[in-house]
């Protein structure tokens, strides 16, 4: 079994035994796929069009379903969890889709208030989050604005935006890199390095190979189907320790603490969601 | 219409041209069931009233004796008996004159009592509410007047009224088809809309959606549909059910003496778009749960 980082008695995001993955009656796409996420860690998911990308990560995700193995989501067992169960883990999984995948009849803003809507936030708290992460990603002017009349990299963060708007402990981002300039590509991958340090596992699908080689971080290779190699770098450590379920409040509050010392003083509770959004904002 | 319902939706279900149709289809499922319902109601009270106001009479009938001079004994023997029981409350014998009056489609006009050996009848009337034993007493009057009948009205109105009821299975059976084409019609406007926002349902299901949330939206959009739908359909029923009441008063005759419905009928008819909007409700929250179902 391979253990993409080493086995700390720290809890495992996600792990993998023995998956499989066909499509109906197909071949099978992934081959006994073994790997362990620990927390806090950052990988890039590589490998050639067609290897499996994601498809794995549309099994993280609860997407999909293995044709076999096993998969456990934040020490949950996917195959025993009650059906009903299952949205409150994925809450706690952010997902950039390839595509985005926004809703186009909805504004930036309601997209991006979507996942704290569905899990019954209230209002008030929905609207100051919101605005604030919205204006942090450099989107204050077009909150009101649909997705088709974004540009394809407005449109891409406001798809992060809603992947992190919900402080997810994991952060699934399939090919980011993939529709925009590589300045944009490397800003990108910083921002998801920020929000790393800040305790949240991440997973990159790419074939971006000079991104990958000019960050390092483990790697997860997929070569049509099977999970050839991995490399681990020394996980970041996370700089605070939040971001476990049911703490959120507890998390804002702490976040707001700090923030007072923030010298993004331009939009004020920005540093609750990232420790030095100054820094973030060149990125964006 | 009726946007206030639904509340703020995550789903473009109000752009859906295909739920434009479905307040017009539950519009007009409304207006039938508004008119089978109101029938249904009209018939009952009919049908009650005919039962109390042929309950509590009956005729009694003495057949002509052999020798005509005992008629006049017998009538008085009978009255005796009629007299004697508590429950009636008055009784009075029918003159021969209307007697031939009421035999003449059957034997003209030319009839004279003198020539023909008449029954003699007395309509008697009983205390309101008040029970008789119909056995008892032909059993005493047979005893004074051996051939005399009392006849309590039963077989014929029996007859009416299981007709009536019969045209009321009838318009129960209608008002079931109804709201039967009523949630066919909701599931598969459910379904249409699940296919068309299926991305969409995808992306609220992955960011972690339950199914109820996902099932609110449009249970509350069908509610609203169907409310409006409701409504529409009882403002198109109403009149006709006046006009109809009109048309029916006009005619003023014996079978139709009732034909209008109580306050109580009316909060009934009147609920019929709550109902409606009530089942469109629950069913589109059902075909949503169990279509979500198959997904992870």
């Amino acid at each position: 079994m391979i253990v993409a980082t080493d086995r700390a008695p720290d809890e495992a995001i996600v792990r993998f035994e023995n998956v499989g993955l066909r499509y109906g009656l197909g071949p099978e796409v992934l081959k006994d796929v073994n790997f362990e996420l620990q927390k806090g860690s950052f990988h890039f998911l590589i490998g050639e069009s067609g290897a499996g990308k994601s498809s794995l990560l549309k099994l993280i995700y609860l997407a999909l379903k293995p044709s076999r193995g096993l998969i456990s989501l934040f020490d949950h067992d996917i195959a025993i969890t009650p059906r009903p169960d299952l949205p409150a883990l994925r809450r706690r999984v952010g997902v950039v889709f390839q595509e985005f995948k926004l809703l186009n009849h909805l504004s930036a803003y309601d997209n991006v208030a979507l996942p704290l809507r569905v899990a019954g936030v209230r209002e008030s708290v929905v609207k100051k989050h919101v605005s604030e992460l919205l204006a942090w990603v450099g989107l204050e002017q077009h909150m009101q604005a649909r997705p088709p009349t974004l540009s394809g990299g407005q449109q891409q963060r406001v798809s992060i935006a809603r992947a992190i708007i919900a402080r997810p402990r994991l952060l699934l981002a399939d090919e980011p890199t993939g529709n925009v300039d590589d300045v944009m590509g490397f800003r990108l991958m910083h921002l998801f390095e920020e929000l790393n340090r800040l305790g949240t596992t991440v997973v990159i699908a790419t074939h971006n190979m000079q991104v990958v080689e000019r960050l390092g971080h483990g790697r997860l290779l997929l070569d049509d189907g099977r999970l050839i190699m991995e490399s681990a770098r020394a996980k970041i450590a996370p700089k605070v320790e939040n971001l476990v379920p049911g703490s959120r409040q507890k998390a804002l509050a702490a976040a707001e603490a700090s923030a007072a010392a923030d010298s993004f003083g331009k939009y004020p509770g920005d540093s609750e969601i990232f420790d030095d959004p100054s820094s973030l904002k060149d990125y964006l | 219409m009726l946007k206030f319902i639904s509340r703020r939706s995550d789903l473009p279900l109000d752009h859906d041209a295909h739920s434009r149709f479905l307040p017009w289809l539950i519009a007009f499922m409304v207006f039938l069931a508004v008119l089978a319902m109101a029938g249904m109601l009209m018939l009952n009270t009919v049908a009650e009233r005919w039962d109390q106001g042929v309950t509590g009479t009956f005729t009694v009938q003495i057949s002509p004796a052999e020798d005509p001079s005992e008629d006049d004994p017998r009538l008085q023997a009978i009255l005796k008996v009629l007299a004697s029981a508590k429950a009636i409350d008055r009784y009075e014998v029918i003159s021969d004159e209307r007697v031939l009056k009421l035999l003449e489609p059957w034997l003209g006009g030319v009839a004279n009592s003198k020539d023909l050996p008449l029954p003699r009848l007395v309509d008697v009337e009983l205390h309101s509410g008040a029970q008789l034993n119909v056995i008892k007493l032909t059993n005493q009057i047979n005893k004074v007047a051996p051939g005399s009948r009392v006849d309590d009205h039963r077989i014929w109105l029996d007859r009416l009224v299981s007709l009536i009821r019969t045209v009321q299975t009838l318009a129960t059976a209608v008002l079931f088809f109804i709201s039967f084409a009523t949630v066919g019609t909701v599931v598969f406007t459910t379904r249409t809309g699940l296919a068309i926002h299926r991305e969409a349902i995808e992306v609220l299901h992955l960011i972690g959606a339950q199914d109820a949330y996902i099932a609110r939206q449009f249970a509350g959009r069908a509610m609203a549909l169907g409310l409006t739908g409701g409504l529409l359909g009882l403002a198109l029923g109403l009149p006709t059910l006046m006009g109809i009441g009109y048309l029916i008063g006009r005619m003023d005759g014996f079978f139709v003496p009732s034909l209008e419905l109580g306050a109580y009928h009316w909060m009934i008819v009147g609920f019929l778009p709550i109902g409606v909007a009530a089942i469109a409700m629950v069913t589109a929250r059902m075909t949503v749960l169990r279509s979500l179902r198959r997904m992870l």
